[in-house]
């Protein structure tokens, strides 16, 4: 018998079954893979989860849409590793719970923006891009350093990302709220202790002020901290790189 | 027209009970969540909800009263008749996100060019604004677009009544609550940041509920039919429900931090994460912005060019062929990135590939206007029609360009990008709605023509200068961009700064901004048309009594 196309005219759940099998193949092939080969899913020395700050100021970055102007992605191209350093690495992102590779550059690339400029540079910078970069387009988020930072929700944030497989601890749940408040005063006693759970962790009064944990707090720790988890001058892309 | 089969009494008794029960249930869970959230967001959201519900339920109620269905009397809908009510208010809605998605368009365009004009507030700058723009053009200008022509053509096409009493007017009204939380969202700071899948997971669920009402009235129209074969425009709407509603689910997928509070994680991260981002994003352009207006094209254009469609076995071809290959396109997004190099060949690959069956569909709409190209010339409206399939051409083939490696490592990241999608957006999305609501509007209020076709006129050749002022400057800052990044000087360093390229966009943002306002003030042009043509008015220029004989137009068949 011939085939005819009559089949799916005639029939609204014929094509509608047609139309969904055609349209899963494409996203199965390219999508499903990821999660099982190496390239994609091998662990690299010196990734860690974001400590309860970063992540804080990670929470400010999506709020305020900064992806719409920044990328978190530097492709293997000379021009763009000589300009921002090392090609990012599948690993880099892989407790980004959502990536923010981002698709435009009206600024920078910001994957390893961290240790690149001083906190009183950023700090001037949020609330005044101009007052610094005289050409910039940046909005100002002068609001940052004047908003105590609204962590009440801290450990359940961490809570939710162990529930969808970043490897924090019970112990880094339990000490959340403390971390936070630790990590950006450097005399407080659970100074320290940031720093064992978060090795590499900056532990320092970020805008200044360490008598009050503000946003500009905790979007400036994130910032100083993007791309200078993995020591590149150990890294080797054709070696074992796991830890 | 009339309906074989009878509304079963059961039927209208369980229809009516569900519509009821779901607005009271949301009424309460509104309720709940603007008491009980300690998110300030969340409990503004839970309160919008339960107005929304209040609203519903006193409509649902009172109707039901009406009709005498309280007193045990049985409801029977006027299956004689069309329901053309919610086609009529979701062109409304069309129209009136349109010009809000443009203007704020505009405004951040104008960010762009002097950003003392982000106010320095957090609710009206550019990053918090940006999602507002992009879901209020797609997902509000075109959705509604979408709703309103594919309830119009499905019951044309079938020679049916729409499915359900409650259900289509739930789809319409569900999905304006769903951008008004969607966007109210986005500026109080609440988004997941993922581009085009803002909406955090309450929005997102609600969304779906939505959708999935939407598939059932589309689907139960389409069994109710009385013609034997689906008609072709059909077939792109049905793939544009159906696959609109798999990207969403999948690409959505996150844990709430709390489920009284607006915040969520997505369950995805990285690689994986990014990939199915673009899977989604780049579907959401092929199917949500591109199948579903290729619908609206194999109704409008046939029927107000008043030719066949020019071929039906390119339309099988061009159908089946583009919604298998658009799905594979995504990597294109990730060049050169940490994805792996096959994926990334793959979305090349296809993305080219591509180009054929998008021009299937350009020469189908195009030549459908054999023997009637003269009306071109004559009318405008077709002009928008037969204009927007020429755009459409334009941006399926320099997508496909811009999705080969060489090409994406310049125009990636840069405002190349920006123009494709508008040439895409402004110039294929918009145009062929803006042709669809002209030919819609007067059909549906059963008016003998536009106020005016002058003012038509107008509104195409602004709009049209607006694109062109819009994409040619954007083409120019992208390559600019792309080439300053990568330029080095004879010592063998990278030759500008970041900061240089940035200040060179300068004028080109003055251009692209001022190209965005002339569309908008076009979209004004629009508005006061459509208005006068609602109120029944006609201008000077179409009435015949006060023309010379020889300069009379035409008035255009109504439906």
């Amino acid at each position: 018998m011939k085939f005819s196309h009559a089949i799916f005219e005639k029939n609204s759940i014929v094509l509608l079954v047609g139309i969904l099998v055609v349209v899963a193949i494409g996203g199965l092939v390219e999508i499903a893979p990821l999660f099982w080969l190496k390239s994609t899913i091998e662990k690299v020395e010196g990734m860690r989860p974001y400590s309860p700050l970063e992540l804080a100021g990670r929470e400010i970055y999506l709020r305020e849409g900064c992806y719409t102007c920044h990328s978190q992605m530097i492709r293997a191209l000379r021009d763009e590793v000589e300009r921002y350093g090392h090609y990012s690495l599948a690993a880099e992102s892989m407790y980004d719970h959502p990536f923010q590779w981002g698709s435009k550059r009206t600024g920078p690339d910001l994957a390893r923006v961290g240790g690149k400029y001083s906190d009183e540079w950023h700090v001037a910078h949020m609330n005044d891009p101009r007052s610094v970069v005289p050409e910039s387009v940046m909005p100002a988020y002068s609001f940052m350093g004047r908003r105590t930072l609204d962590a009440s929700d801290i450990a359940e944030t961490l809570k939710a990302h162990k529930a969808v497989g970043v490897p924090y601890t019970d112990e880094m749940i339990q000490n959340a709220k403390a971390d936070l408040e630790a990590q950006a005063n450097p005399d407080a006693p659970g100074a320290k202790d940031v720093a064992l759970r978060y090795p590499k962790a900056q532990i320092r009064a970020f805008d200044g002020d360490a008598s009050r944990v503000t946003e500009m707090d905790a979007m400036i720790a994130y910032l100083q901290m993007l791309g200078t988890l993995v020591d590149f001058t150990k890294f080797d892309a054709a070696g074992p790189n796991l830890r | 027209m009339t309906d074989a089969r009878p509304v079963r009494e059961e039927t209208v008794a369980l229809s009516d009970l569900l519509a009821v029960v779901g607005t009271l249930g949301g009424l309460v869970l509104g309720l709940v969540l603007a008491l009980q959230s300690s998110d300030s967001v969340m409990a503004f959201h839970g309160a919008v909800f339960a107005a929304a519900s209040l609203a519903a339920l006193f409509v649902v109620i009172s109707k039901l009263f009406k009709d005498g269905s309280l007193a045990g009397k049985n409801y029977k809908p006027d299956v004689s008749r069309y329901n053309d009510g919610v086609v009529k208010a979701a062109t409304i809605a069309t129209v009136f996100w349109g010009v809000v998605g443009f203007l704020v368009g505009v405004v951040i365009a104008w960010q762009l060019a002097f950003p003392a004009l982000n106010l320095d507030l957090p609710w009206t700058s550019f990053g918090r604004l940006r999602p507002v723009h992009t879901s209020a053009v797609i997902f509000a200008f075109g959705g509604n677009a979408l709703l309103a022509t594919s309830f119009y053509v499905v019951q044309r096409t079938s020679h049916a009544r729409l499915a359900g009493r409650w259900a289509p007017w739930f789809v319409f009204w569900g999905y304006q609550l769903f951008l008004v939380i969607a966007a109210s969202g986005y500026v109080l700071g609440v988004s997941q940041s993922k581009e085009y899948a803002e909406p955090e997971w309450y929005a997102d669920l609600w969304l779906t509920v939505v959708w999935v009402v939407y598939l059932l009235v589309f689907v139960g129209t389409l069994a109710r039919r009385k013609e034997p074969h689906i008609y072709v425009a059909n077939w792109f709407y049905l793939a544009f429900i159906v696959t609109v509603a798999m990207l969403h689910v999948v690409n959505n997928l996150a844990l709430p931090v709390s489920f009284t509070g607006t915040r969520s994680v997505i369950v995805y991260s990285g690689v994986q994460d990014a990939m199915t981002q673009w899977w989604y994003a780049h579907n959401a352009v092929g199917f949500f912005l591109t199948a579903g207006f290729l619908g609206m094209m194999y109704y409008f254009i046939p029927k107000r060019a008043e030719r066949p469609v020019y071929s039906y076995k390119l339309s099988i071809v061009h159908f089946w062929s583009l919604i298998f290959l658009y799905i594979w396109a995504g990597p294109h997004h990730l060049h050169y990135t940490a994805l792996p190099d096959w994926a990334q060949t793959l979305g090349m690959t296809f993305s080219v590939m591509l180009w054929m069956p998008s021009w299937g569909g350009m020469i189908n709409g195009l030549m459908t206007l054999s023997g009637a190209w003269d009306k071109l010339r004559t009318d405008p409206v077709i002009r928008f029609l037969v204009v927007s399939v020429a755009f459409y051409g334009m941006s399926t083939f320099e997508g496909p360009l811009m999705s080969v490696k060489a090409v994406n490592s310049l125009s990636h990241y840069t405002d190349w990008t920006i123009g494709h999608v508008h040439s895409g957006a402004l110039g294929w999305v918009a145009m062929i709605s803006f042709g669809a609501v002209y030919c819609l509007v007067p059909w549906l209020w059963k008016r003998q023509n536009l106020y005016s076709l002058r003012l038509v006129e107008w509104h195409f050749w602004v709009s049209t200068i607006g694109i062109l002022l819009y994409i040619t400057a954007m083409w120019v800052s992208g390559i600019t961009q792309g080439l300053m990044w990568r330029a080095y000087d004879a010592l063998g360093f990278l030759q500008y700064s970041f900061v240089e390229t940035v200040e060179a966009m300068h004028p080109y943002y003055v251009i692209r901004a001022t190209g965005g306002t002339l569309f908008f003030l076009g979209s004004l042009i629009m508005v006061y048309n459509l208005w006068r043509t609602i109120r029944g008015d006609l201008a000077a220029e179409l009435r015949p009594e006060l023309q010379e004989p020889a300069e009379a137009m035409r008035p255009v068949a109504a439906e």
